[in-house]
């Protein structure tokens, strides 16, 4: 009864973040769901296998698409903490098969929290010529008592592809500490994309590492942060380009509009491949005054003009 | 319609706008002809609120805007396209066109056919480094056109384009007036002024001379395109 009630809650709160209600009852579509260390549902699609144990703090999940296998529909992972204190630890194993494709969408949902920790450590193998692009939404509370601590491995095989997003834009970010590194086979193609929207006391540290270990492999470490009142954000995109014509670059850009704001980028591209070539483009300042007077002889006033091109960034 | 009268610019010392009178009349193409370093940009910047002037005034529609604002003078009919438009990540054209009014789809199609990019394409693209500098320039002015200015200016559309963008360029201008808008045309380029019903001639922050477009265009040549006289005015008649 209680499990039936959390499901419920979860649900609700799923729905109120924007998360697609229909897909968690399709019995085509692979979702799970799961609220601090209670796995609430699991429904595994054609060609996936999900196996989870609960443990003290959170769950052990194994996820597999099976070889040669392209999931049609979207995968809808749910992870949340809906009182306001809570730890929840999620121990993902991954393995996309050689030649299988699948889109991951998972939605954290933490509105209340005042003193959550949710970690996740995630360990990811991509197969050859497998595709795996995953979605990670985070919606936060006003609180800002919250720590997000997702970190990732991620081994990407010969022409397999990689492509993440992570967006925490809703609410306050709280402790943010990401951390994601991928090792890129030969002909690989990894992209990493991070977009958070800092206020308050936010305090953000983000790592963004690609080592393109294989011939031909491509990278791209991108992040983009709006930060106003009192956040703090320190962004590292790092590129080590250690094969025959392997490119990689790192892109940042972090908008800064508080007296009290802080940020910084660190990119690092490294070579050890005289055939290797790595860039990188780093940005923090205000709202482009360009931009900002272009909106404006379009009749927008500055506040308006601001918020057009801070949706923009981080859309 | 929009009157600039005895405009005075000076920065560090050294004098931009120089005593410039100009006056664009409703729903005319007036072109504003100079060579580089005239003050071209820096009186579209002045009649569109991004700096102020040390002396002088700006008319429009009989009311003062010297001092407002960009965006009071955007919500009153003036609107500026720039020579290098600004990018914008995650702005589709779509919404770009919509910035303002409640423009509908088939309105905002109709635009960007106009200026030749078939909406089937752009609409959902991004208005970002992806466009190409000819794409983005008519997406500027499809943009401009989207607000349906009293006055639009715009600073040198037809610079830096390709052969493929310019005749769209041109034909969207020529809409802009036939839709009732009057349109400050500057460029250094007197092909690009044959639209314009009449032509003034920009020097050293002043107009040195008005007047029909081929007239204008044959003493831009001859007069300006020879001239060593950069930044000094040698013509004495006007």
């Amino acid at each position: 009864m209680l499990v039936v009630k959390e499901y419920e809650s979860l649900l609700e709160a799923y729905g109120k973040a924007g998360g697609n209600l229909d897909a968690l009852e399709n019995r085509e579509v692979g979702n799970l769901v799961i609220h601090k260390n209670k796995v609430l549902s699991v429904n595994e699609a054609d060609g996936i296998k999900v196996k989870t144990e609960e443990t003290k703090s959170g769950v052990n999940i194994y996820f597999l698409v099976e070889e040669g296998v392209k999931i049609k529909y979207p995968v809808h992972l749910c992870f949340g903490v809906l009182p306001q204190e809570g730890l929840q630890e999620i121990t993902l194993k991954v393995e996309a098969q050689d030649n299988s494709e699948v889109n991951v969408i998972a939605h954290c949902i933490f509105p209340n929290a005042v003193d959550v920790t949710h970690k996740m450590d995630a360990d990811i193998k991509i197969g050859d010529n497998a595709r795996f692009s995953y979605r990670e939404t985070h919606y936060h509370g006003e609180f800002g008592g919250i720590k997000v601590i997702p970190k990732a491995k991620i081994r990407v095989g010969k022409k397999g592809v990689w492509e993440s997003t992570f967006t925490l834009i809703e609410g306050c970010v709280g402790m943010l500490d990401y951390d994601f590194e991928i090792f890129g086979g030969e002909k690989s193609t990894s992209e990493l994309l991070v977009k958070v929207f800092g206020k308050k006391e936010d305090d953000i540290r983000i790592t963004e590492k690609i080592h393109l270990d294989g011939k031909e492999a491509r990278g791209l470490a991108k992040s983009r942060l709006v930060l106003i009142d009192n956040a703090k954000a320190v962004v590292r995109g790092e590129t080590y380009g250690n094969a025959p014509f392997a490119r990689g670059h790192v892109d940042c850009l972090e908008i800064v509009n508080g007296d009290g704001v802080i940020a910084s980028a660190i990119p690092v591209v490294y070579v050890s491949d005289r055939q290797a070539k790595v860039t990188h483009e780093a940005a923090i300042g205000s709202v482009d005054k360009k931009q900002m007077q272009t909106l404006m002889a379009r009749g927008l006033n500055e506040e308006e003009a601001v918020d057009v091109i801070v949706k923009g960034i981080l859309r | 319609m929009l009157e600039v009268k005895c405009l005075k610019l000076t920065l560090n010392g050294k004098p931009i706008i120089n005593g410039l009178n100009l006056e664009v009349k409703e729903a005319k193409i007036h072109g504003l002809l100079g060579m580089n370093g005239a003050g071209k940009t820096s009186l579209a910047n002045l009649i569109m609120g991004i700096s102020y002037p040390d002396e002088g005034s700006i008319i429009f529609e009989e009311r003062d805007i010297t001092r407002c604002t960009i965006s009071e003078r955007a919500k009153m009919g003036l609107t500026l396209a720039w020579q290098e438009p600004a990018r914008f990540e995650g702005l589709s054209i779509r919404e770009y066109l919509r910035l303002n009014k409640n423009l509908s789809l088939s309105e905002v199609e109709n635009y960007l056919w106009t200026v030749g990019l078939p909406p089937g394409e752009y609409l959902d693209r991004a208005v970002d480094a992806n466009l190409s500098g000819g794409e983005r320039k008519r997406v500027e002015l499809a943009s401009v056109m989207a607000m349906k200015p009293k006055v639009a200016i715009l600073d040198e559309p037809d610079s830096g384009i390709d052969v493929v963008s310019l005749p769209h360029i041109m034909n969207g201008i020529t809409e802009m007036s036939k839709q009732g808008s009057a349109v400050l045309l500057i460029t250094h380029s007197e092909e690009a002024v044959g639209v314009a019903e009449e032509v003034s001639i920009i020097c050293a922050g002043k107009i040195i001379n008005s007047g029909p477009p081929k007239e204008m265009c044959r003493w831009f040549k001859n007069n300006c395109q020879t001239c060593n006289h950069i930044g000094k005015p040698s013509y004495k008649g006007v």
